[in-house]
């Protein structure tokens, strides 16, 4: 079985990042199983299909504005997932997630599982800030919540003794979240 | 009330006022407000990027061999080209050389973004505003096979396969979702394709989508993943290992023998699909040459795509380089990008301060204060604008000029400029195509020119990944293995200060990143991306940019669908997101058009 573990956001705009966030530190924490693919999406819209199209299973992290408090996790399973994000004021890339969706079902290849981890943000306007401190406490929570999914998949991901040390993560070359919302002194 | 732009556009904005919010398709916020005579034609136009930027907010006082890292950041479409952009700015500051082979695989790299992000935005993002998807439930498979086979070899053109394809899209649109195809105007009068026609250019639609899962694999070998390669100051990251059996990141045989394949697929799909796609398409709109703006008198390309590493004068430039103005198609003049006084961008009419606005500032020396106020005529209130008042600040988005002129950057001005200087392979393939087609050169200068030159690059691209891959396989098999530049790597090699400038042609335009160096950490960083200049507002002297001239004297068929105007705008392949970033979360259909 495929498995595709997609974060989408943009780091630049604080909580903006909360999906790539969450599957970076997802990456962390976590060995995945065989069959399960870890993927940082940023803002890759319509560039993301294929990924998508291949996997039988797809779980996706994103920061969605449902209106509720900040921080607030809700899970949006299958038929719901292209549905929800098709309201007004969800998600800042739901126009392009919910094209890659319909672009994978006009190509006839839907995932036939699909789960959205959305969070709540406080900040979308903070260039280049931080998650703020509830978005960032949620980032746990959410783990915890994909670790669970996917053992119901029957894939469970194995924590591991120790996290990954930054140099091994998804990102690098200082945009990792730790080296990334460092403060710097001489930065104006 | 009328008056002519120094540029020579005549603007009048006493008719009806049309806005259309937002119009791009993909991310990215744009606004754009027309004013329609009483025969709804485009008299005056008004584009704005309601979104912010400033990425040396994010980048001072980091480390300039990771900033490549953040600008890939900056855009979802284009990540590579900022990268590469970068690198080039922090080396040319250090004074670092890179290898051939990392000036091959660096070219690789970008001509692959080239074919990948025009087939995406022809397939994808444009077409629809030329072909009409329900038109196509009711096209004849057995004639739309006969259309398909009339104009190309490419063996997808069977009846059965064309009507396969139409049940697909039927059932599709009958479970009520049109999914990517939901913010067409379907069945508006500006559409002229045939149904078979139409049918055809969907059947590619999803041809193309299924391609670029092949396209982005050349990214994942030389740039060790995808998306978001990885870039590398002095060169490239992955090591050259051509006996190697998979280390992790090295570039063998095999991965070499991989990307050879997928370039021969890229030829194929675009000269078998898109070139004959696209001439299909065009003939049918052989009398819609509007669009034509800055096109015919003011471009600009920086060049790109070194023939050898570490040289780029215009001789080793492969894209041209050099700016046109006031159409004289005989004088080049060349581009210095450190010369204080050419690149400069002014904030007279963008959302900023400067000390003194009636002057530009050179990128080296550039600052981004916002500064968020309507004019004294706009209409509505900051946070839900009815009408802008382009007298005053009206955009989020600077005005760059080069030695103070508007000019237009993207396929068609380097078409023009390759045209210009008679060099053959820009100039042949567009007499070919305009002959084919029964069109006069001008008819270049036009939206339609601007989607047909991209074609022509996406197959120029396409043809020179063959070249530069074969050059790398040569050079490796000749024992050069080397793909980096270490020797300037430690910042106790820099001088305590620098300054650089590095630049490429991203798929839509002249990209340019400046960096100022202090103690090897960042002091400033400037990117002035194509949709500034494509998109840029009025400046000081009043002279209009690419967008709005291009939506001039434009008819429109229906001005509460303005197809007419996306279908311009669009064939900029506009991208607002590295010019600017979301601020208002509404907006989610395609255009909210207002009529006032």
């Amino acid at each position: 079985m495929t498995v595709l573990v997609l974060g989408i956001g943009n780091i630049l705009w604080a909580d903006e990042g909360f999906g790539v966030r969450a599957v970076e530190a997802f990456h962390r924490l976590y060995a995945m199983a065989d069959g399960v693919d870890l993927l940082d999406g940023g803002t890759q819209g319509l560039y993301l299909v294929n990924q998508v199209a291949e996997a039988e299973r797809l779980l996706v992290f994103d920061a969605i504005d449902y209106g509720l408090p900040p921080g607030r996790l809700k899970v949006v399973t299958g038929d719901e997932v292209p549905k929800f994000t098709g309201a007004k004021k969800m998600s800042l890339h739901q126009t392009g997630f919910q094209e890659v969706l319909s672009a994978a079902d006009l190509m006839d290849r839907y995932p036939q599982d699909i789960v959205l981890i959305g969070c709540q943000p406080l900040d979308l306007e903070d260039w280049g800030g931080p998650l703020t401190a509830p978005v960032a406490a949620s980032i746990g929570p959410a783990i915890a919540l994909a670790a669970d999914i996917l053992a119901g998949w029957g894939v469970a991901p194995v924590l591991r003794t120790a996290p990954l040390p930054p140099e091994s993560g998804l990102l690098g070359n200082d945009i990792d979240r730790a080296a990334y919302e460092r403060p710097r002194a001489d930065a104006s | 009330m009328g008056i002519e732009t120094p540029n020579g556009f005549k603007l009048d904005n006493a008719g009806r006022r049309i806005v259309v919010d937002p119009v791009t398709r993909i991310e990215g916020h744009m606004r754009v407000e027309v004013n329609v005579d009483a025969d709804n034609i485009i008299r005056n136009a008004v584009s704005t990027g309601t979104m912010w930027r400033g990425i040396e907010v994010i980048l001072k006082g980091r480390d300039p061999r990771d900033a490549w890292a953040f600008t890939e950041r900056i855009c979802g479409v284009c990540t590579g080209t900022h990268a590469l952009t970068s690198v080039r700015a922090v080396e040319n500051a250090l004074g670092i050389n890179i290898p051939e082979n990392a000036n091959s695989i660096r070219n690789i790299m970008q001509l692959t973004l080239q074919v990948h992000d025009h087939l995406v935005h022809f397939y994808h993002l444009h077409a629809l505003d030329w072909v009409d998807v329900v038109s196509a439930l009711s096209a004849d498979p057995k004639a739309t096979s006969a259309l398909a086979q009339s104009i190309s070899d490419w063996p997808l053109s069977s009846p059965g396969y064309f009507r396969d394809l139409q049940g697909r899209l039927k059932k599709f649109v009958d479970s009520g979702q049109l999914g990517p195809f939901k913010n067409g105007y379907w069945g508006h009068a500006a559409y002229k394709l045939p149904p078979e026609a139409n049918l055809m250019a969907v059947a590619h639609y999803l041809e193309a989508l299924d391609f670029q899962k092949e396209i982005v694999k050349i990214h994942t070998v030389y740039g060790g993943k995808n998306p978001h390669p990885n870039w590398l100051v002095g060169g490239v990251p992955s090591p050259i290992n051509v006996d190697g059996v998979g280390a992790v990141g090295a570039i063998n045989m095999e991965r070499l023998n991989l990307v050879s394949s997928i370039i021969d697929q890229a030829i194929a799909f675009t000269e078998q699909v898109y070139l004959p796609d696209l001439k299909a398409i065009g003939s049918f709109y052989k009398d819609w040459l509007h669009g034509g703006g800055l096109s015919s008198t003011s471009v600009m390309s920086y060049g790109d795509i070194p023939e050898h590493a570490n040289d780029y004068t215009d001789a080793s430039l492969k894209l041209p380089r050099g700016v046109i103005l006031n159409g004289k198609l005989d004088e080049i003049y060349p581009i210095d990008l450190a010369n204080p006084d050419e690149v400069q961008e002014f904030v007279t009419h963008s959302w900023y301060k400067y000390p003194d606005e009636t002057k530009g500032l050179h990128p080296w020396d550039g600052i981004t204060e916002p500064h968020f106020e309507l004019g004294p005529n706009a209409r509505g209130t900051k946070t839900n604008i009815e009408a802008l008042d382009e007298a005053a600040k009206y955009s989020f988005i600077k005005s760059p000029r080069w030695k103070g002129h508007a000019v237009e950057v993207g396929p068609l001005a380097r078409y023009v400029i390759g045209y210009a200087q008679g060099k053959a392979e820009f100039k042949e393939p567009v007499d070919k195509l305009l002959t084919d087609l029964g069109l006069p050169l001008t008819a270049l200068f036009s939206t339609l020119g601007r989607t047909a030159a991209r074609a022509l690059e996406c197959q120029w691209a396409a043809r020179q990944l063959r070249y530069f891959q074969d050059k790398l396989v040569a050079n490796i098999k000749a024992g050069d293995l080397s793909t980096a530049n270490t020797d300037k790597w430690t910042p106790d090699t820099w001088p305590k200060e620098a300054k650089g400038v590095g630049f490429t042609e991203a798929p839509r335009g002249a990209l340019g990143h400046w960096i100022r160096i202090k103690d090897g950490k960042i002091d400033n960083y400037q990117a002035v991306v194509p949709t500034t200049w494509n998109g840029s507002p009025r400046d000081p002297q009043g002279n209009i940019g690419a967008f709005e001239a291009a939506l001039l004297d434009t008819p429109m068929a229906d001005p509460e669908k303005p197809l007419e105007i996306l279908r311009t705008l669009h064939s900029f392949d506009p991208c607002l997101a590295c010019s600017t970033h979301v601020m208002s979360e509404d907006g989610q259909d395609m255009a909210t058009v207002t009529v006032r």
